[in-house]
Parts: structure tokens; sequence; C-alpha cells
């Protein structure tokens, strides 16, 4: 099992006190799979990502990526996690504006020491960034962008993908071809997806799929 | 309105650093300014009140072609033929420490026009006419006369401060010129029938009214300069205000739109803004006003002493608050900020009302206005290398370093982004390309800073290695200019006769310090007589000179003069000059006298006192053993009963004279160090602001692996090296800027001269100081970032952003 | 005689004179000066010169003059001593002060100069032999033959900004001692002054005036007069009169004002030069109508009667505002006078204040 989640629990502090966002999720995920969070804006989803990320701590509950125990890992572990093992589509895509898209492709990659130029050239033929590797993102589109973001997470080779509405901000047309491109090399590497959307349509075209609300999943 | 006014410094409340450093930065900057002001418009107000004394501003005078004296006799004969002129006996005389400029007057001749002083009653004219007469001086003067040996003092406010005013009579005794005046002043209106100018006076000449005065003439360089080093202070404060600004508008942009949905019109929008800013320039303007004059207070003693040091200036060391100081500050305090927030109104003027795709106005590295920087910062130094070869004169080496530093300015951008693309093509790791690829993305939002950082640093470095190399060469003067052990003024002939009898078998030497006060080329001139002695051959630190200078000078057939004289008039050796009475002389060698405002002629002793009979021959330079000099003064105090000030040994002369020295670059120096301290502070608001722009572009990188505490190392790095690559560039920049203050500025404000010396551990310690305060200034916002909140860096990649 | 003009002091700018200490400061006590004492005989040329142990001195010539073509004219010219101390100084030192008044007035204009010395210079003073009494420019020369009086002949310039003149000055007659052989009283209470005039020169010369210059012919007076402290303390001013009867007789009044009905007396000269000093009453002078001139009521119109002389005329000026408006301002310009004995003459008028001083 590549992803093992235990009564998760994650709140906030705001001013009206503590906000609940997810009430003890449990969660797993074999190698290879593709698994849609569906749910309503609020319901949680990017916090449980950002928690299986090791971008946040959660208040209670286990997360084990490949049998380690995310807890136990400091901030530098954390660091190293996220490099090494996991990558990170965003709805923003997120690109390091002041880096052209080739260097945005590989800059992941190179931090988790997995520079494979030749992998690199087939993922931007693949996502067609062939023409386009001497533009800075500024210069892009959003479905370009969105393309390079996901290069960028293929390129490291991560054992997980996570994304985070990646087609939000894209046209349907754009979003259908980006995902099914994304899906694709996701099953081409043997990486394991964890994708968060609001789209029960998008989440049709992935293995399995599981409904949040309210932070809690229903069946 | 209100309502949009409310929400708009709403903003304030939540970002109140943002809202410190605005009004700090406005404050600073208008503080210099007006400190600067202060001082130039007190300075200026003593200038004008000594051209106007005895109403020179306003009347003709009639006076010797060369300025020297002449007999009263021919005052009587021109009154005689119908002239109505009145009689004036001007020269400098020592009462205590302090050095008066004396004017001796007739109060029943004067013109309304040179009347500062009113001898009313009867009593009191008798008694200004009376041995030991009366001196009328400035308030000031008289604090500052109390307790010596003077004739009684009145107080009078107007009478410039240094100045005595009394009656000819007595001034003739006090300056040692019986039945001699200086010129004469001319009445406005003349009676009918005068005789010609020529047939009574041939040697008078008419001169026309003197508005502006020397001293104003003479210190115009030295306010130049300060107001330069203002200007610099105020437009480096000004980076502060456009970064503090920039930022708040940045910040506010989703709520001007938001306003602007809401129907608010773009005009009330930008009234609102508009008053909100004017409100702060007001409020700051006032601190910062107030805040000048405290600085002023704190450094015009210095700049007085400076005045008083070099051009024999006096002004008083008390600031007055003037109401057009206040006004003019107040008034280039909202100036600056309109400048300084010009961006960002336009930006608010513009405001799309739908969110752009690129919200990063400040991240967008143009690429063009670089290029356009570069070629305009070639042209600037290509004038610069044109005015350095071509040009002359005071107003041309400002114009030089304008161009110089504006050039430099220009060309900052491009030379980091220079260093920088280099330091990316050598590195090989993806963390270090993305460091240098980041810092030349930051390069557009800090350049503004970097500049002021690059003109405070060049400004330092120039400054320091000018007053630094004066320094170095004054010491070295001094060595050779203070030769003899003692010197003493002994207080009467009697006594100077005593004196000398009495050192003939008790040193080795006993030489004379005599001099006249007169005009030589126009200029007023001290002329010395130089006794022919070792002294004086081996140690004279002489710049050009003619062979066997000394035996010419000691056998009456030549003149030494000084540099200024030389440099003012275009004199040299070979050249002819005519002291006062008519004597001409040919000019023998030309030496080095800094520190002095005035041209100064040395002759042979015997022809001194062949030419001027009359001469003080009070003041003596004694040769002695160096281990007996302390003996023979305390036994000269002992034996004559002179004065403790009156016998002053080498080491205490050349004490004061550093001293004297040391004061009149304090206020270069606190002005310098003020600078500095607000480029730093530039810094800091630039550094700030794009702290809290940033965090979208570290924020995926972080999320990428990268721990918090990394990016903030990473982040005080590229302070640090955008520090280096400005210093390394100031460096050559401050010495071409020391150059031009030493071969052209000084020359022309101070005439002389000065070789350059260079001081690479004072570069260093300035370029240290100037990284570690960008370091300092770097730190506070990357110690933000080391300890930001993981939420708040979610909420980059939150989706309802 | 008498009290004419002592203006003088000198306290420069002093704008406003001493009231308390009568006009321009003549009634100051005299500590340490020499007093005039009855009985003394002038020596001549001796007495022309300055008496430096004196306070107060001056050589004051009025003129009273015509154009060929009828029209008159009136001129000034006087030298005021005035001492500050007693002692001897010499050089910027000196104690002496000196001040020169010169003025031409016409019907319609008035021409005034001051000037201002210092003693001890040489650009003002008094030569008594050979005569010679001069401030700057201006002068009052003798070119007596060397058995005459210095004062017989003199001759006479000065110059202002838009004015100046250059007379002869011609008499044949003796110089006359006023009050008691030239020990003329001030006073009840014994103020005094050696007093001495010229009243008989006939006068040849040129005036320059704004509209260019003017050939005149006429007759003058000169006074001379020193004292050390001349008004009694009570005394604010005097109104004094010079005249030129028509049949060749002189008549020289003055009325010193005070608190109550003053202090008035005179000196009649005749056609051929005999002095006859006017008993206490044998002279009276009534105001008989006041101008403003100069901010003040001046008594511009007098009635003069001598009635042992069978004197009764009635005086006017030729210019109501010829005002000397110099350090210490007073009244001083020609008049003329008709009645039993009609003539021409000259009225000075003193210590008059502001209105709005009162």
């Amino acid at each position: 099992m590549l992803l093992d989640v235990r009564q998760l629990k994650k709140s906030f502090a705001t001013a009206e006190g503590p906000v609940h966002v997810l009430h003890g999720i449990d969660l797993n995920l074999d190698r290879g799979v593709s698994l849609a969070l569906t749910g309503e804006s609020g319901s949680g989803k990017s916090t449980l990502l950002y928690l299986v990320a090791g971008l946040d701590r959660p208040d209670t509950g286990e997360i084990y990526i490949d049998g380690n125990a995310l807890m136990a890992l400091d901030d530098t572990g954390l660091a190293a996690l996220r490099r090494e093992t996991v990558a990170l589509v965003f709805q923003q895509y997120n690109l390091i504006p002041s880096l052209d898209v080739a260097a945005n492709l590989a800059f992941h990659a190179r931090l988790a020491g997995r520079n494979d130029p030749e992998w690199q050239r087939h993922l931007a033929d693949r996502l067609g960034l062939a023409g386009i590797l001497r533009r800075y993102p500024e210069q892009l589109s959003g479905g370009q962008q969105q393309r390079v973001a996901i290069g960028r997470a293929l390129a490291a080779r991560p054992r997980l993908i996570l994304a985070d509405e990646p087609t939000g901000n894209l046209d349907e047309a754009t979003g259908d071809t980006v995902l099914a491109l994304m899906l694709s090399l996701v099953s081409e590497t043997g990486s394991a997806l964890l994708m968060a959307t609001h789209s029960q349509r998008l989440a049709g075209r992935l293995d399995r799929r599981l409904h949040l609300h309210a932070g809690r999943f229903e069946q | 309105m209100k309502t949009a006014l409310t929400a708009l410094l709403s903003h304030w409340r939540r970002h109140p650093v943002q809202l410190a450093t605005l009004l700090v930065g406005l404050s600073l900057a208008t503080a210099l300014w007006s400190a600067v002001q202060a001082i130039n418009s007190e300075a200026r107000t003593s200038y004008a009140r000594a051209a106007a004394t005895l109403g020179q501003d306003q009347l003709s005078t009639l006076l010797r072609k060369d300025g020297s004296r002449f007999d009263q006799k021919i005052y009587v004969a021109l009154r005689r033929a119908g002239w109505l002129v009145s009689p004036v006996l001007e020269g400098d005389k020592r009462f205590g420490e302090h050095r008066l400029r004396v004017f001796g007057i007739d109060p029943l001749t004067t013109p309304p026009q040179a009347q500062a002083v009113n001898i009313a009653a009867s009593g009191a004219l008798l008694e200004f006419i009376s041995p030991p007469g009366v001196f009328y001086v400035s308030p000031e003067t008289a604090t500052k006369l109390a307790g010596q040996a003077t004739p009684p003092l009145r107080a009078i406010d107007g009478i410039p401060s240094g100045v005595v005013i009394t009656d000819i009579g007595q001034a003739q005794v006090l300056l040692g010129a019986p039945g001699q005046i200086s010129r004469l002043l001319l009445w406005p209106e003349q009676p009918q029938r005068r005789a010609a100018l020529s047939d009574i006076a041939p040697d008078l000449i008419e001169r026309a009214p003197d508005e502006t005065g020397d001293l104003a003439r003479l210190t115009d360089s030295f306010h130049l300069n300060l107001t330069a080093f203002g200007f610099l202070a105020f437009a480096v404060g000004l980076f502060i205000v456009h970064s503090a600004v920039g930022l708040a508008f940045e910040q506010r942009r989703p709520m001007f739109r938001t306003l602007r949905a809401l129907g608010v019109p773009a005009r009330s929008l930008m009234g609102v803004v508009c008053l909100e800013l004017l409100t702060f320039a007001v409020l700051a303007g006032m601190v910062g006003v107030a805040l000048g004059y405290a600085i002023a207070a704190m450094l015009l003693p210095d700049v007085a002493a400076t005045l008083r040091g070099l051009y024999g200036a006096s002004v008083p060391g008390a600031i007055v608050v003037r109401p057009e100081t206040w006004a003019l500050g107040m008034a280039i305090a909202v100036f600056g900020t309109l400048i300084s927030a010009a961006q960002g109104l336009f930006g608010v003027w513009r405001l799309p009302l739908l969110a752009s795709a690129q919200p990063r106005a400040w991240a967008q590295a143009s690429r063009q206005t670089i290029i356009w920087q570069l070629v305009a910062a070639a042209a600037l130094l290509a004038a610069a290398a044109i005015i350095a070869r071509y040009g002359s004169g005071l107003m041309a080496g400002f114009a030089l370093l304008a161009a110089l530093l504006l050039g430099a300015a220009m060309a900052l951008p491009a030379l980091l982004l220079a260093g920088l693309s280099a330091g990316g093509a050598l590195s090989k790791s993806a963390i270090a390309q993305w460091f240098w690829a980041d810092a030349r993305q930051q390069l557009p939002g800090l350049s503004l800073a970097l500049t002021a950082m690059l003109l405070a640093l060049a400004a330092n470095i120039g400054v320091g290695t000018m007053v630094s190399s004066f320094r170095q060469t004054f010491v070295g003067w001094i060595e050779q200019r203070l030769a003899s052990e003692l010197y003493i003024a002994t207080r009467d002939d009697t006594e100077a006769s005593a004196v000398r009898t009495w050192l003939a078998s008790r040193s080795d030497a006993v030489l004379p310090i005599w001099n006249v006060d007169g005009e030589v080329e126009g200029m007023r001139t001290a002329i010395f007589g130089i006794a022919d002695h070792a002294t004086y051959r081996d140690k004279w630190p002489m710049l050009t000179a003619s062979p066997n200078v000394w035996q010419v000078v000691a056998s009456g057939d030549g003149a030494l003069i000084n540099e200024q004289l030389s440099r003012r008039k275009t004199l040299n050796v070979g050249d002819t000059i005519t002291l006062p009475g008519g004597y001409k002389t040919r000019i023998a060698g030309v030496y080095s006298d800094y520190g002095n405002p005035n041209a100064q002629v040395i002759i042979g002793v015997d022809k001194l006192t062949e030419l001027f009979p009359d001469v003080s021959r009070l003041r003596y330079a004694i040769r002695v053993s160096p281990e007996k000099a302390q003996d023979l003064a305390a036994n000269l105090r002992s034996t004559f009963g002179i004065p403790e000030q009156n016998i002053i040994d080498q080491t205490t002369a050349k004490e004061l004279s550093l001293q004297t020295f040391e004061r009149t670059f304090k206020v270069t120096g606190a002005l310098n160090v003020l600078t500095l301290a607000v480029a730093a502070l530039a810094m800091f608001a630039s550094l700030l602001t794009l702290a809290g722009m940033r965090l979208p572009q570290v924020a995926p990188v972080w999320a990428m692996g990268v721990t918090r505490r990394r990016l903030a190392v990473m982040e005080l790095w590229r302070s640090f090296v955008l520090a280096i690559l400005t210093a390394i560039a100031a460096l050559p920049l401050g010495l071409g800027l020391a150059w031009i203050l030493l071969a052209i500025v000084n020359v022309e404000a101070f005439g002389w001269r000065l070789p350059m010396y260079y001081f690479p551990a004072e570069w260093l310690r300035l370029a240290v100081l100037s990284i570690l305060a960008t370091a300092l200034a770097a730190a506070l916002p990357a110690w933000w970032l080391s300890r930001l909140a993981p939420s708040e860096l979610l909420r980059v990649f939150a989706n309802e952003r | 005689m008498s009290v004419k003009t002592l203006l003088f002091c000198l306290s420069l700018a002093l704008s406003t004179p001493v009231h308390a200490q009568g006009f321009a400061g003549l009634g100051t006590s005299a500590e340490g000066f020499t007093m005039p004492v009855p009985g003394r005989r002038f020596s001549f040329p001796a007495d022309h010169g300055a008496h430096n142990d004196f306070r107060i001195e001056w050589w004051y010539v009025t003129a009273n003059l015509q154009a060929v073509d009828g029209t008159r004219y009136g001129i000034q010219w006087t030298l005021f001593r005035s001492a500050l101390a007693t002692d001897g100084a010499t050089g910027w030192a000196s104690p002496q002060m000196w001040m020169g008044h010169a003025a031409i007035t016409t019907s319609d204009g008035h021409h005034v100069a001051e000037r201002f010395a210092r003693g001890g210079i040489g650009q003002a003073g008094v030569t008594a032999a050979p005569f010679e009494a001069w401030i700057d420019a201006w002068r009052m020369k003798s070119r007596a033959a060397a058995n005459a009086d210095a004062l017989s002949a003199l001759d006479l310039s000065a110059a202002g900004a838009d004015f100046a003149f250059d007379l002869k000055l011609d008499s044949d007659r003796p110089l006359v001692a006023h009050g008691d052989g030239g020990y003329s009283l001030k006073s009840e209470k014994g103020q005094a002054s050696y007093y001495y005039s010229q009243p008989f020169y006939r006068v040849t010369g040129e005036l320059t005036l704004p509209g260019g210059p003017v050939t005149v012919t006429g007759q003058a007076w000169l006074d001379r007069e020193w004292s050390s402290q001349p008004l009694a303390a009570d005394q604010v001013g005097w109104d004094w009169f010079s005249m030129h009867f028509d049949g060749g007789e002189k008549l020289m009044g003055f009325r010193l004002r005070d608190g109550g009905a003053g202090f008035t007396s005179g000196t009649w000269i005749s056609a051929d030069g005999v002095a006859e000093p006017l008993k206490r009453g044998a002279i009276a002078v009534t105001p008989l109508r006041n101008a403003v001139v100069a901010q003040r009521s001046l008594p511009i119109r007098w009635r003069v009667e001598v009635p042992g002389k069978g004197v009764d005329v009635t005086i006017q000026a030729l210019n109501e505002n010829a005002w000397m408006a110099t350090a210490f301002p007073y009244w001083e310009g020609p008049i003329s006078f008709d009645g039993t004995k009609p003539g021409r003459g000259y009225l000075e008028m003193t210590g008059y204040m502001p209105t709005a001083d009162r």
C-alpha cells in the first residue's frame, strides 16, 4: 500500500473559534491507482491533499507513505518527502516565474536528484511543449502552463502525484485534454494519483472516487 | 466617500510597519533637506547682514585701485571740493581668541543707508569719539567679548556677528593706522559743482554698491555642497517613500477594484487616495522639519566654525526658526510624496475593473527599461567625460558630478543584471540557478533602493577620500609650516623689544611674524615679512619657485604668494604684483596655504618695514631646541607676565590647527553617515515591500521540498550579493567623485588643489558597513519568511484566491 | 541780535530736540565752559575766529536779494560750532563739532542743505587771520584790504543738491556790538552771549537754481555770537528779526519765549552804524496770524513796534514755507514789512512743536 491515512483530523483556528475541516478521515491508495476526491468547496479536499503532501500537519491521525509515518518527520524530513516522493499540481499552476519552461520542467526533478533530460524531452513532446521550452510562464496560456506544471510533477518521477483541481482554471475542452494527458502519463509512470475535483464528470474518469462532505467521506 | 476613506485607511491599521516606514522615510528625507536649508538660510542671512554693513550693498564707495589704505587728507580734500563722502577704516583685530572685523566710522558724515548704529544723545556721541571709544557689536559678539579688554560694549541687533563698529579715530589707534582710511562711502545725492575726482584724488576709483558681498560669493560653493548633500539625502529618502507607497497600492489593488466595482468613480477614488497621501505628507513633513531644525542646531556650530575657519565668515551658532524654512519643508514633503506616489496613483487611475491575468506589476522584468537606462547612462557618462576634459569653473564641476552620479545610477541595474546573469551561468544546481534567476527577477523592485545605496556609498567613498587626502596633506603641510618651537604675541612695542633682547641669548633665533593687511589684485590680502632663516629655507611648503627663491625674497627683489592668490588671479612665478602703496614686485614662488580664506603675500622683512614703517611688530616665532621649549615658554610668561594664550608651543599650535580641520569636515561626515543610514532604510523598505509580494514565488519552491529556513537564508544571500555588487560598483564611482572634488570643486571653492591618496582600508570598512546594513535590512523579512506559518504559504495555492 | 539760531547740537540723528533743555539743547548746563561776562572788549581779528572754550558759536549770514527783473530772493549761510567737552583733544578725538546750514528762499521755493563735520581734521573750521570760515566746500572768506576789518569784504559760497550761490559782500560801515558793548543778555536770570553784527553789507553775485543761474544784488547781515549757556532752563525758543529799513537804519529784535511774557530785547542801529540798545519795553512784537507749516502752527505775520523810533510795521514772509528741515528744524526766511518805516529783512522762529505733540 502506497498511502495509508488513518483517523485524520484537522481544524483551523479562527476568530470565531476552531473550524473543524477534517473529522477523522481513513484512506488508502495502492501504487498505480488514481483516486478522485470530490466534494463541495470547503469540504476539506485541499486540506487533505496538503496534509498528505507534508505541507501542513494534522491535529491527530496518521499518514503513512510507503510505510513511513509523516508524523515522525521534522521540517527537513517533510521537505525531503516533498522533493523525492510526492509531486503537486495546483489549480493556479504555480510555476516559477523567473525560470523558463525547460527549467521549470527540470526543476523538481533536479531538486529530487533525478534529473533525466531524456525523460524531460519525452514529457515535453508528449505535453506539446517542445516549441515553447525557452518561454517564460507569463508568456504562456493557462492550458500551456498547466501542462508545464504536470510535466514538472512527472519529471521528478514521484510515487504519488497530488493534484488540486488541476483543470479548475481551464475551459472544459482544454481541461479534458490536459486531464487525459495527465492520466495517460501517470499510468505510463506507474505513479499513484490523488486528485481533488468538484466535477463528478472528471472524477468518473479515475479508477476510484471518494466523496467528501463536511470533513467526512460519504459512501 | 467617507466609507471609501475608512476602507482605505483600515489598510494602515493592519500594516503598522508599512505606515511607519512611509512616515519615517518621508520625515527623514524632509529632515535632512530642511536641516541643510535651515543652515544655509542662517548663513545667508548673516552674509546679507555683512554685505549690508555700513550700507555697502546700497552705497558706492571710493577706494584705491589696489585696495590699500590712504591718508585721511584725501578725505578732507574731497569734502572741501564738494564731495559728500564718509570715511571708513576697516581691519581685523584680535581680542583674546576672537578675531573681529573692526569698522571705524565717522558718525557725523555717515550716509543714512550706512547708519546701523544710532548714536543718539549727544552724551553718546562724546563717549563714542573720546578715547577709549565705544564698541557697537551684535549681542552674540558682546557675549563672546565679555571679559576681554575692550572699550565699553553696546549690543545692537542687526550688526553682523564678529563685526565691531567704532569711531574712526579709535579704529585708527586700534588698527595701528593713524591718519589712514580704507575707503569712502559715497552719499547717493551729491551737491552741485563738485570738482572732478581725478583732480582731487587721482588714486581713487569709484566702485558700485556690492549687493551680494564677498562672503556670499566666497561661500557659494560651500553652500552648494551642502545643498547637493541635502538633495541627495532627500532623493534617497524618496526611494523609501516610493517603496512604501508602492507596496500599499499594490496590496490594496483588490480593494480599489472592489470600490470601483461598487460604483466609486475613478476621480473620487483618486481624490480619496490623494487626500490620504497629503495627510501623511503633512504629518511627516511637520515631524521632518522639526527634526531638521534639531539636526541643523546640532550641526550649525560646526558649520559656523568651518565658515569662520575657511572664509572668515562669522555666522552665529544659533539657529532661528524661520517661517519660510517651514513652508519650504512642508512643500518639499508634499511634492516628494506626490512624486514618489505618481506611479501608484497612475495605477489607480488606470485600474482595470476586472482583474488582469498578471498582477505582478513590480515583478515585470523589463529588459527594455534597462536597455533604455543603459543608453541614457552612456550618454551621461560621455557628457561627464566631455565636461571633465573641456569644462572649467565650479558649475562645470557640479555638472560633472551630476552627470557622473546620474550616469552611474542609470547604469547600475544593467550592471547588476550582468553580474547576476554571470552568477546564474556559473551555477550548477537547480536551486542555485533559481537563486540567481530569482534575484534577477527581483532587480526592478530593488534597483531604486540599490541605486540609493550606490549613491550614498559613492558619496561616502568620494567625500571620505577627499577628506582623508586633505588630512594627509594637511598634516604634512602643518609639519612644515609650524616649524618653530614657540610662537609669541607681545602686547606692545616696549615688551616686544624687551622680549627680543631677553631671547637673544636664550634661543637659537627669533623670527618676526609681522604683517599688514591690504588689497592685492583686488583681494583682501595679508602681507607678511619673513626673515632670511634656515627655518624657512628648509621647511617652507613651496609649490613652485624660481631658483634662489629665498635669496631673492630676502634681498627684497621678489615676493611669495599663496596658492589661493595664484589660482584665483592666475598669477605665477615671474608675474608682477602691486602691493598696497603701489610697490611692484615679481613673484618668486608660490606656496601652499591650506585653511586660509584670504590671499597672502610674503616679502623680505626689511622690505616690509621699508614699505610699511608702521607695521605692528608684536609677533615672533622662536627657534630653540624642542626639549627647552616648555621651560622657555614658562620663563617668558613669568619674566614678562605675558598671558597664557599669547605664547603657544608647536604641539599646541598643531593640535589647534588639526582641531579646526576636524571641525571643518565634521558636517560633511555627519551628512555622510545620515545619508548612508537613509539609504539603508530605503533598502529595508524595499525588501519589506518585496517580502510581502514574494510569497507566490517562494511558495511553489517550498512546496517542492525546500525548507523555509533554507529559503530565508537564500533571501539573505540575495541581499548580500546585491549589496556586494553595488559596493563594487560604488568604488570607482566614489573615486571619480573624489577626483572631481579634489581637482575641480576644491580648487574653485577653496583655492587649493590637493593630491589624491587611496585608502583601501577605509573602502573596505565602508563596503562592509553597507553590506552589513543591507543584511540587517534583509534580516527582518528573512526572519519573517523562516517563521511563516504553512497556512500562510498554503493560501497561495488556495483555489479561491 | 540775539539769540539767533542757536541751534546746534549735533547729536546726529537727534531728530527730536530735547524740550526740557530748550531748543537743540541750548539750555543744557555749561559746566566747565567759559561763561560770558559783562565788560569784556572785543578784540579783532582774534574774535572773528573760534572760541573753543565756549560751548557754542556761530557765523551767520542772511541776505535779501533781487534779480534785475525785480524777483526777490533770500539766502542763508550759517556755520555752527558746538563743543561736546572742554578738553583740547586733537584729531578725530577733538570735541569740536561743526554744522553748516545753507538755503535759498524764493516766493515759491525753499532749497536747504546741511553739513556736519568733526573738528580736528580740517574738514571744517574758522581761522581769524586771514579770515576764513568753512565746512566742506562751503566757505566765507575775507578779501578785505590789510588795514580794513577782515569782515568788511567777504566771498560767500555754498552748494546743495539743487542750488548754489556765490556772493560778494562789502560794507563800509563799522561792526555793531549788541547789548552792553557786545554782552547780550538773554534772560532775567542772567543767561547771555557775546554778540556783534555787520548789518551793512551790499551784495552782488549769482544764484544757481533749478531754473538756471540768476544774477542778484541786495543787502546782507552777518551775526557773530558765542556763549556757553544762552538759554534759561524755561526758555523753549525764540522769534528773531533782522530788519533793513529803506531809510538805511537797521533793527535787531528778539523775543525769547517761556511760560510767561517772555524776554524781549533789541538793538536800534542808525544809518551810519551807531548802535543803541533798546531799553526794556522799548520794542513790542505781536503775532497777527498763524499758518500751518511742517505740522506746526507758526506765527507768520507780525506787528513790530518801536514807539521811540517811530516804527510800527506789519511783517510778511516772502515764502511762508521757509522751513529748515534739518536735524534741528526751524523756520528761517526773508520778510518784507509795511507801515511807518517799510523795508526788508529776515525772520527766524525756533522751538515750535508739531501740533500733534502738544
